[in-house]
């Protein structure tokens, strides 16, 4: 919604005195240009390691390019092809569908499974690979006791290691993307719509598809973009399937051939494709609006009975069986299995750290999601959008790339740092912001700042700008704006971004163990060293405390949101 | 909680944070920046603090992460010395400057010359043979001969390997080819490529697995990954071969470290290399890993020695880094995933 | 038959508290009828039942002669074919002017929809917007479209939730004769609810005035004004006070002012008492009852003046004590506490027995 034109507010003048800086800031909200350079900050900031990448292409990377071209780009591209496109309708038809039953209907188990379909988020996607194909694959229990019934030919039974089962495991740990997203938008559209549907002849399904699912358009899209670029920045996962994907490229560029240089080129298109997307879907969106006129109440559930409500459990229940308690399940034998020879007081330690981590970052991260969205509603101008785009890249790089990128940039101000100590001070400082959780931070911030956007944007868009003249016409302005009057709308968007966020950091393995401080280990670090050396069952110990870690912040977040 | 003070508290906590990772230590310690887990090196530490009470700094991580945040860090890096689990990585670091050759009269006994870098600038410290492990119950000793020979069409269908993407095959085919020469190991690898059962497996302990199971007859691993697996699971039905004992010998590859270029304390890195390679150190080697000590002069672990003697392949492990990109490439070219 | 709509003694209640009972009203094809009364009365509630939006628990509503809705079966909105315009137009937001009117013609062809639509959008003179989105359309504008998205599939019966109250006054005295000849052209049947009596006046052509679930009146506006079947209804339309009176005959009832003529035969067969002579009454007098005359012997003292415009709204006191109002030529400008000249200019007479409700 266009927001009015500038007011001078004698209040924010005298609030800079008053509040200091961050009162300047929230201050601000209706007056001077503060708020119009924070989107451009933030965009500067993430263009610092997206740069160092793209930056790769004023070296020569040798014959590699020629190479893969000569051999195997064609395949990756196809084969990343297949896997996006696969991943995008699977996640969209599975979250969208869930959401859709989850919201709107009344079936058994409904309650339960709203905020249990969103489980599946605490468990890394290469973490639900390996243990399907520890399950499914061909010395896997499942085709061990298929064989000993049915005799040692099994040629009819699907080979997981194949391009579906790829797919099918990325589908089964990112629909909560779209899913949540999506759910977020069916509970606030109001009855209003739907009800003058109705009166236009519409029944509730044609409602479904005719108006509620457009209306949700720009939630579907965000939740199916955060999925994809999870797909596309994937190392995890693939390895362990061994399917080849742009993103196992550039990584066989790096460690294979030595070459910095060709995988940072090759990263570099990535981002160039990604950015592309977000535009084209940009365009798409950009004269409507979704928000209601009026804010309207909320949908009566419509109640199943009989064979569709027990298939739609049914349905629930599969996806959150296969998606979470198979896996879950299978971790947690494999570390009893370890457990009196891993388990030591460490845990607690490594359990600590991460928690400390995802919390410092979901809280950095969304405030800055937050102020970067009200300084878009103000200033929503292309300019603003396109730097808004930018700042959210870092999503879609492969983890190590990211994180060289943010690396090289840290490394080079702390040199600059320590030479200026030396000629000033005659001080020798060594390393002075690497190494340190300050830096972890802003790097996490970097990475996942499109997780906790999309959220909060889509919930912004519920604010009409009618809502802000209310409120300053009684008076409210700034901060108690803020906290009285959007906050409590924006509550569900900032809470999905928040979860988000943390469990996203839980998981996070690449950023942490290049910007971690000595001896300073998470609970992703461990399951890394377990997993390099192929030892699953000792990995699965840490991995079963980080889902459990990570369903705390679900189940918290759903407790504020549910109602 | 008022405004001003809200501020004051944010403004403290970024500062703690920075300082957070700062730390000013003053006893003598060394650095390291290990691409080698914790658990497989920690034990060395500890004991090397022990008998010199220099501490030992550590941050893990893999090999391509570690070099371009040497190569980043510059001469402000705290890394005195850098360890790896592939010798590849080894000569990379050397090839980009980021490492320092060194002086050592107990390092150049105790390791032997194919085992370290001709310019001194890294030395191997445990050796991990990539031999063929086989099913016993379809598969006798005297089908077996070299690694070249697993192209050979009768055992189409029968083998089954680890991806090309890990460093362990890489190093093995840049060592063919170091041997053999580009073209024929070209040949010897689309053999191998032929002769697959299922599509390359993600790591060696599934594939020897499947060999297990039947999928598949042979497949080609590290020693000590078979060691764990029989520790595990002592009934299954494998073994291991020494392949080309006639020819050159069984392909190894070092786990090793060296200096740092802009090592602060260069005597204690040396001190910790030294220690690492005297037979205490190797012994803990082959204890957490069943690896085989780089020094010679060291006892092999009794439950290493039992696979048996064989010749190593004494082309210097150095070989392996070099030509490692060409062996990235042709195994592009031969269609080997 | 010729009833479109047809509501038989409804009742509608949420969980035990009674939002409408016992209303019943008829409305023929091409009527505007109109449910008029104060918020909470129960309106909307049965505007939401007519619609299928709510069952009814007891009772009939029939459209066209068939039933849709009684104690047990409450046909599905989209299959009454009705059209409805929401209190908040509800316009779908993601959607063009054109495409959110188009969007009820789903069953027709392509170049049939585009005319249809083209149609409307000129009938409420929206023609060149086409293309804009309902956020960037003023309040008067939103209005029409929802209007037009409501007509644009040719319902049976149009029915309009409080179409006014978000505009502002001068826009809705100009809207309401406007839609009232829209819904002429386009011979539809309407009902339309609202809390305002000017609104209701100006489009429908019968109306019910409704209090606590109850229709307590369905006739015309006229009749409403002037001939209010009880108090309530008298005190809800218009304005007015009630005078004591006596009456004569069943032709003639004396109050303080004069002697007043009119027709109150209907009453004496509902009670056969109020036309005996002297039988005690309450009379409505409404303010254009009472005339400005300077010859009049009749003085009343200014108690209260306010300014309208074209009239003043004049409040007297009697001679008698009673307050009485006066609608006079506002450049009769006189001061509080002046004495005014006044005479009785009605020629019918509502009168209640008092012990009428």
């Amino acid at each position: 919604m266009r927001v009015k034109g500038e007011t001078l507010d004698p209040m924010a003048r005298d609030t800079t005195t008053k509040y200091g800086f961050y009162g300047y800031l929230a201050s601000t909200y209706r007056t001077s240009s503060g708020w119009r350079f924070l989107p451009f900050l933030v965009a500067g900031l993430v263009l610092i390691p997206i740069g160092t990448v793209i930056s790769s292409f004023f070296a020569p990377a040798g014959d590699i390019w020629q190479h893969l071209v000569e051999t195997t780009l064609a395949g990756l591209l196809i084969n990343t092809f297949w896997l996006v496109l696969g991943v995008a309708s699977g996640t969209a038809l599975l979250g969208v569908s869930l959401a859709w039953f989850t919201a709107v209907c009344e079936f058994p188990g409904r309650k339960f499974f709203s905020w249990a379909l969103l489980l599946p988020l605490a468990i890394p996607a290469y973490v639900t690979a390996f243990v399907a194909l520890g399950l499914f694959d061909y010395i896997g229990p499942v085709q061990t006791a298929l064989r000993t019934w049915l005799g040692p030919d099994l040629a009819w039974f699907p080979n997981v290691r194949s391009r579906m089962g790829v797919i099918i495991v990325m589908i089964l740990a990112f629909y909560p993307y779209v899913y949540l997203l999506t759910r977020n938008a069916f509970l606030t559209q109001g009855k209003r719509s739907l009800e003058a549907a109705q009166s236009l002849g519409f029944n509730r399904t044609q409602g479904f598809f005719k108006l509620a699912l457009p209306m949700a358009r720009p939630w579907i899209v965000g939740g199916v973009m955060l999925a994809l670029m999870e797909t596309l920045a994937d190392f995890g996962t693939v390895s362990v399937f061994n399917y080849d994907t742009f993103t196992t490229a550039i990584y066989k560029a790096w460690f294979g051939m030595f070459s910095l240089t060709a995988a940072s080129q090759l990263a570099s298109l990535l981002i160039v494709i990604v950015f592309v997307m977000m535009v084209v879907e940009q365009q798409f969106r950009a004269r409507m609006r979704y928000a209601e006129n009026r804010q309207s109440a909320r949908v009566d559930r419509i109640p199943l009975a009989g064979w569709r409500a027990w298939l739609l459990a049914g349905f629930a229940s599969g996806t959150l069986f296969f998606a979470f308690l198979l896996p879950v399940a299978q971790l947690g034998i494999w570390a009893a299995s370890v457990f009196t020879r891993d388990f030591d007081q460490r845990y607690l330690e490594f359990l600590w750290h991460s928690l400390l981590l995802s919390a410092l970052a979901a809280l950095l991260t969304c405030s800055v999601a937050l102020l970067v969205a009200y300084a878009a509603r103000r200033y929503p101008d292309r300019a603003t959008h396109t730097a808004i785009r930018i700042a959210t890249l870092g999503y879609a790089l492969p983890g190590a790339v990211l994180a060289v990128g943010i690396f090289i940039p840290v490394a080079w101000l702390d040199n600059w740092l320590s030479s200026i100590a030396l000629q000033l001070f005659n001080m020798e400082t060594g390393l002075l912001i690497q190494g340190t959780l300050f830096t972890m931070l802003i790097a996490y911030m970097t990475r996942f700042l499109a997780v906790s956007h999309s959220p909060i944007d889509s919930a912004m868009q519920r604010i009409t700008g009618s809502i802000d003249e209310a409120a300053m016409g009684l008076g409210l302005n700034g901060w108690t704006m803020l906290r009285r009057v959007h906050l409590p709308i924006l509550k569900g968007g900032i809470f999905t971004a928040a979860t988000l966020v943390f469990v996203d950091v839980m998981k996070e393995m690449p950023i942490t163990l290049m910007t971690r401080p000595f001896g300073w280990d998470t609970l992703a670090v461990r399951i890394f060293e377990m997993t390099s050396e192929g030892a699953w069952d000792q990995a699965a110990l840490p991995a079963v405390a980080l889902v459990l870690a990570g369903l705390f912040p679900i189940i918290l977040f759903v407790r504020q949101t549910e109602k | 909680m008022s405004r001003s003070c809200f501020n004051r508290y944010l403004t403290a906590m970024l500062c703690c944070l920075t300082v957070f990772g700062t730390s000013l230590s003053h006893a003598e310690q060394v650095v390291v920046y290990s691409a080698r887990i914790e658990q497989l090196i920690k034990p060395m530490f500890d004991a090397f603090t022990k008998e010199t009470g220099i501490g030992v700094k550590f941050v893990t991580d893999k090999e391509g992460p570690l070099l371009a945040r040497l190569k980043a860090e510059g001469k402000n890096t705290p890394a005195d010395m850098l360890i790896t689990v592939d010798a590849g990585n080894l000569w990379e670091a050397a090839r980009e400057g980021l490492l320092k050759p060194i002086e050592s009269k107990t390092l150049e006994a105790n390791i032997p010359a194919y085992l370290r870098d001709p310019q001194n600038q890294w030395f191997g410290l445990s050796v991990r043979a990539r031999t063929i492990i086989y099913n016993t119950q379809k598969v006798k000793p005297a089908d077996l001969s070299t690694y070249e020979a697993l192209a050979d069409p009768k055992w189409k269908g029968r083998l089954c390997l680890r991806t090309s993407k890990k460093v362990y095959n890489q190093s093995l085919v840049a060592m063919m080819i170091a041997e053999l020469g580009e073209e024929k190991t070209e040949q010897i690898v689309k053999g191998w490529v032929a002769n697959l059962a299922t599509d390359p497996l993600s790591d060696e302990t599934k594939a020897m697995e499947f060999v297990a199971a039947g999928k598949c007859d042979i497949t080609i691993a590290n020693t000590y990954y078979y060691g764990r697996l029989m520790a595990k699971n002592p009934t299954l039905p494998l073994a291991i071969f020494w392949p080309n004992q006639a020819g050159s010998g069984v392909h190894v590859n070092i786990s090793g470290g060296g200096v740092t270029h802009y090592a602060h304390n260069v005597p204690g890195a040396i001190k910790l290399l030294e220690f690492l390679s005297s037979e205490k150190a190797q012994n803990l080697f082959a204890d957490v890993n069943m690896e085989y000590p780089a020094n010679p002069k060291v006892k092999i672990d009794p439950a290493v020695a039992a696979w048996g003697s064989f010749k190593q392949n004494p082309i210097n492990v150095t070989k392996a880094g070099e030509l490692q990109a060409e062996a990235v490439k042709l195994m592009d070219r031969a269609g080997y995933r | 038959m010729n009833a479109l709509l047809e509501l038989r003694n409804i009742r509608h209640a949420y969980g035990r508290q009674v939002v409408v009972s016992g209303l019943s009203l008829t409305l023929r094809k091409g009527e505007i009828g109109c449910l008029l009364g104060s918020s909470g009365c129960g309106k909307t509630t049965v505007l939401r039942c007519i619609a299928g939006f709510e069952p009814i628990r007891t009772g009939e509503i029939l459209l066209n002669g068939v039933t849709v809705s009684n104690d047990n079966i409450c046909l599905p909105p989209e299959q009454r074919h009705i059209g409805m315009v929401f209190q908040d137009y509800a316009l779908f937001p993601h959607l063009t002017v054109a495409a959110n009117i188009g969007f009820g013609l789903h069953r027709m062809q392509k170049k049939e929809r585009a005319s249809r639509v083209a149609e409307l959008l000129q009938t409420v003179g929206l023609a060149d917007a086409s293309s804009r989105y309902p956020h960037e359309l003023s309040g008067g504008q939103q209005q029409r479209v929802a209007l037009a998205r409501a007509l644009a599939p040719r319902p049976d019966l149009l029915l309009m939730d409080e179409p006014f109250s978000n505009l502002d006054v001068s826009l809705r005295e100009r809207l309401s004769l406007e839609i009232r000849d829209i819904l002429k052209s386009q011979n539809a049947t309407a009902i339309l609810v609202t809390h305002d009596q000017d609104e209701a006046f100006a489009i429908a052509d019968e109306i019910g005035v409704m209090q606590h679930g109850e229709i307590q009146q369905w006739d015309t506006a006229y009749n409403l004004y002037h001939k209010p079947a009880n108090r309530f209804v008298a005190n809800f339309i218009g304005q007015g006070v009630f005078l004591p009176g006596k009456v004569l005959d069943s032709h003639h009832v004396e109050i303080e002012l004069g002697v007043l003529k009119g027709d109150i035969s209907h009453k004496c067969t509902t009670d056969c008492h109020l036309c005996r002579e002297g039988y005690p009454v309450d009379v409505l007098i409404r303010p254009d009852d009472i005339v400005h005359d300077d010859a009049s012997p009749v003085q009343a003292a200014v108690v209260h003046k306010a300014f309208r415009g074209a009239d003043i709204l004049y409040t007297l006191r009697l001679p008698g004590g009673s307050t009485a109002l006066s609608l006079v030529p506002s450049h009769h400008n006189h001061a509080i506490g002046e004495k005014i000249g006044i005479r009785l200019a009605a020629d019918h007479v509502v009168a209640f027995s008092q012990s009428e409700p």
